[in-house]
C-alpha cells in the first residue's frame, strides 16, 4: 500500500461514556488507531463493543447521555499538511465537515431516509447545503447521475420516487449515493448491509467496491461480520469491550491471529465452506460496562488469564510493524 | 437403520395463502408457501434456509399446527396433523414444540424462570414428586443452575434466555422441535455456545430438528439435509454436503457465493455466480420459474413452464429446467 505513511483520520486516546440511570457506561475506553489515505479500515467485534459509538465519536456524534470525555480525532484534510482536531471544533465547523468530507451510511437505510420527501429532493438538499449546486431543480439533474453511477435501476424514474416505494437495496443505494453526493474523503459505513439479505447484501458490498476504486476513497467499515471484513478489509481492528484487542493487516489477522479473543471469535464463526464437527463458543458472555472488569476486560472468558489479567491493563504491543495486540502474553 | 424407512415428520403438497384484504373483496393472495414437501427422518435435523420472506418461517409453523393450511398434508408418525383432534392433538402439541428467534419477547417478564419452565407441567398434569429439583435438572441440561430459579427473564443476557426458552421445552420430552432462527439474534461467541448445546441434546434424546436460518454456516454445521427455498417452493433439497459441495440450482449457487466467507484468501479469489435484483413481491410471483426474472442461465421455457421437482441423484432433488430427468 503506497499510501502507507499518509494518515487521513488518526484517534488518540479516546474516551466515551454514557451516564445513564444504572450508572456511568464506559463504553470506549482509550482507543487509538490511524487510517491512511485510501484504505478499508474495518473495526470488527459484537453487540457493544463500541465500535458504533466510536464512528460516531469521530464527528462528535455522541449524544447525551452520552460524552467524550477525552481524546483527539486527527483529520488531515491535505495530506501532508496539519491536522485539525475534529473534537475541538465548534457544530457549526463540524456541520460543514460531515456529509461532506466525511459521509456516513448506517444500518437501516429506511431510518436514514426521510418518508416526507423524494429521493431525488434528498440527494439534492445534501448537495445543496454544502455549496455544490445552487438550486434543488439542479440537483435532480446531478441526482439521476449519482444514482446511475450507484447502480439503481431506471434512475430516471426513480429520482421522483418515496422512499416506500424502494425495496431495502434500492434504499440502501440511494443512501450511498446521497453519501457520496459530495465527493467525500471519507465514508463511514456502519454495518451498511445487516439489514440486508444475502444476495443483496453481496451487491451492495460489490458496489462499495466499485465506487471506492473509482472515486479513490478511504473507508471505515464497521461490521460484526467476519465474512464482510474478509472480503472487504485492508486492515482491521477487533475491538472488545470498549477497548482495541488487536489491530492487524487482514491476511496477518487470519493467519496468526495473536490475542486469545481473536483467536476464539475466529474459531467460533461457522463456516459455510467447511465441514465442521465442533465449534468452539467462548464461554461466558460479555461483561456489563457500568461494572467492567478490571485489568485485561477479556480475562473473566480468557483461558489463558493469568493473575497479571486481572489487576493491570495490558499494554499495546507491536509485534509487528503492521500488528499490534493488547495482551499479557506477548510482552 | 430401522428408523430410516418411515420419516418422522413427512410435508405433502403444503400450500399457504394469506389473503391481501382490499375495501370490499380479496385483493390477492400472499403466496407464502406454494407447494413445498419433504420429509424428515428421527435424530436428524432439516435445515430450512431462504432469504427473508421466502416463507421458511410460515413453514415452520405449518409443520407444528400453529397456521391452517390452505392446502396440503403434513404427517406426524404418519398421521395428518391437520385432522387431529382431543386427546391426539393434546399428544402431538406435547411432542413437537418450537423455540423462536426473540428470546427477549419469547419470555414472559412477569414470571419467574421456575413458573416458566414449570408452566407446560401444569398445563399437561404431569405428575412431578419435587417440581423445583425437576425444573433445577433441566436447568443444569442447558448449562444453567439453582440460582438462577427465582430469577426474572430481564436478568438474564440473550443467550441465557435462548437457554430457558430450550430448558421450557425440554421439560416436556418433544421429540420433533422447530428451530426458527434460534441464534440469529445472538452474537457470535454466544451463537457457537447455544449450537452446540442444541447438538449435544439432539444427540442425547434422539431429537429431530427442523432447522430454519439464513445464516449458511450455521446450517451447514447444524443439517444432515437441506432445503432451499425461494418464494414460497422448495427449489433444491438433499443431503447437507452434497448441496453444499454441489449445489444445482442456479439460485443455490447464487445464494451460497453471496456469502462473504471468513478467510480472506479464499473469499477474494472465488468465482462467483452473480444475480441482479431481489426477490419479487408473492402477490404475483413471476410466471414458470419464480427464479427467472433473476436467473443468469433463463431459457425460453423458464418463463412459461414451471419446472417439476426431481430427483436429479440419489436424494438430491432439484426444481429447474436446466437438470432435465436421468
Amino acid at each position: 500500500m503506497k499510501s502507507e505513511h499518509l494518515p487521513i483520520i488518526e484517534v488518540k486516546d479516546l474516551y466515551v461514556n454514557f451516564y445513564t440511570y444504572a450508572g456511568v457506561v464506559k463504553a470506549i475506553d482509550g482507543v487509538s488507531f490511524t487510517i491512511y489515505r485510501g484504505e478499508t479500515y474495518c473495526l470488527v467485534g459484537e453487540t457493544g463493543c463500541g465500535k458504533s459509538v466510536t464512528a460516531k465519536s469521530l464527528t462528535k456524534l455522541i449524544r447525551p447521555p452520552g460524552r467524550i470525555e477525552k481524546g483527539q480525532v486527527l483529520y488531515y484534510r491535505e495530506p501532508g499538511k496539519e491536522p485539525i482536531d475534529l473534537l475541538g471544533l465548534s457544530e457549526e465547523e463540524l456541520r460543514r465537515i460531515r456529509g461532506a468530507e466525511i459521509s456516513y451510511i448506517f444500518q437501516d437505510p429506511s431510518a436514514s431516509l426521510d418518508p416526507l420527501y423524494n429521493i431525488g429532493y434528498q440527494i439534492s438538499e445534501t448537495m445543496y447545503d454544502h455549496g455544490l449546486i445552487s438550486s434543488i431543480k439542479e440537483g435532480f439533474l446531478k441526482a439521476v447521475d449519482i444514482l446511475k453511477s450507484v447502480l439503481m435501476p431506471d434512475p430516471e424514474t426513480r429520482v421522483k420516487n418515496y422512499p416506500h416505494e424502494l425495496s431495502g437495496g434500492m434504499k440502501q443505494r440511494a443512501v450511498i449515493g446521497i453519501s457520496l453526493s459530495n465527493n467525500p474523503r471519507l465514508v463511514i459505513a456502519d454495518e451498511p448491509t445487516t439489514a440486508l439479505d444475502a444476495t443483496v447484501q453481496d451487491q451492495i458490498m460489490d458496489l462499495l467496491k466499485k465506487l471506492k476504486k473509482e472515486k479513490n476513497l478511504t473507508v471505515l467499515l464497521i461490521t460484526h461480520n467476519m465474512g464482510l471484513v474478509a472480503d472487504m478489509c485492508d486492515r482491521v481492528a477487533v475491538m472488545y469491550a470498549g477497548r482495541i484487542v488487536e489491530e492487524a493487516d487482514i491476511y496477518e489477522l487470519f493467519k496468526n491471529p495473536l490475542h486469545p479473543y481473536t483467536k476464539a471469535l475466529l474459531k467460533a464463526v461457522p463456516n459455510p465452506v467447511k465441514k465442521i464437527d465442533k465449534l468452539e463458543s467462548i464461554p461466558g458472555t460479555v461483561p456489563n460496562l457500568i461494572y467492567p472488569p478490571p485489568g485485561c476486560r477479556f480475562h473473566p472468558r480468557c483461558q489463558y488469564a493469568m493473575e497479571k489479567c486481572k489487576s493491570e491493563r495490558p499494554p499495546e504491543i507491536w509485534v509487528s510493524s503492521t500488528h499490534r495486540v493488547s495482551c499479557w502474553l506477548y510482552s | 437403520m430401522k428408523c430410516m424407512s418411515t420419516p418422522l415428520v413427512k410435508v405433502v403438497d403444503l400450500k399457504k395463502y394469506f389473503p391481501v384484504k382490499g375495501i370490499f373483496f380479496t385483493k390477492g393472495y400472499v403466496k407464502a408457501v406454494d407447494g413445498v414437501n419433504f420429509e424428515i427422518y428421527k435424530g436428524k435435523t432439516l435445515g430450512l434456509v431462504g432469504e427473508s420472506g421466502c416463507g421458511k418461517t410460515t413453514v415452520g409453523k405449518l409443520v407444528l399446527r400453529l397456521l391452517k393450511p390452505t392446502s396440503g398434508k403434513a404427517l406426524f408418525e404418519g398421521k395428518d396433523i391437520f385432522k387431529l383432534r382431543g386427546k391426539e392433538l393434546k399428544e402431538f402439541r406435547k411432542k413437537a414444540q418450537m423455540v423462536f428467534q426473540d428470546p427477549y419477547s419469547s419470555l414472559n417478564p412477569r414470571m419467574t424462570i421456575f413458573d416458566t419452565i414449570y408452566e407446560p407441567i401444569k398445563i399437561y398434569k404431569i405428575k412431578v414428586s419435587d417440581p423445583e429439583k425437576f425444573v433445577v435438572e433441566l436447568l443444569y441440561r442447558v448449562g444453567l443452575n439453582e440460582s438462577h430459579l427465582y430469577r426474572y427473564p430481564h436478568e438474564f443476557s440473550g443467550g441465557q434466555r435462548q437457554r430457558i426458552a430450550i430448558a421450557r421445552i425440554l421439560a416436556l420430552n418433544p421429540e420433533f422441535i422447530v428451530l426458527d432462527e434460534p441464534t440469529s439474534a445472538l452474537d457470535v461467541s454466544v451463537q457457537a455456545q447455544i449450537l452446540n448445546l442444541l447438538k449435544d441434546l439432539q444427540k442425547k434424546m434422539d431429537l429431530t430438528y427442523l432447522f430454519i436460518s439464513h445464516d449458511l454456516g450455521v446450517v451447514r454445521y447444524m443439517s444432515d439435509y437441506i432445503a432451499v427455498m425461494y418464494l414460497g417452493q422448495i427449489v433444491e433439497y438433499g443431503p447437507a454436503e452434497e448441496v453444499f459441495e454441489k449445489p444445482l440450482h442456479p439460485y443455490t449457487k447464487a445464494l451460497f457465493s453471496a456469502i462473504p466467507i471468513p478467510d480472506p484468501e479464499i473469499t477474494r479469489k472465488r468465482e462467483k455466480l452473480r444475480v441482479p435484483g431481489e426477490p419479487p413481491s408473492p402477490i404475483n410471483p413471476p410466471s414458470g420459474c419464480r427464479f427467472h426474472p433473476r436467473c443468469p442461465f433463463r431459457q425460453e421455457i423458464c418463463n412459461r413452464e414451471e419446472p417439476e421437482f426431481i430427483e436429479y441423484e440419489k436424494g438430491h432433488y432439484v426444481k429447474c429446467h436446466l437438470y432435465s430427468r436421468k
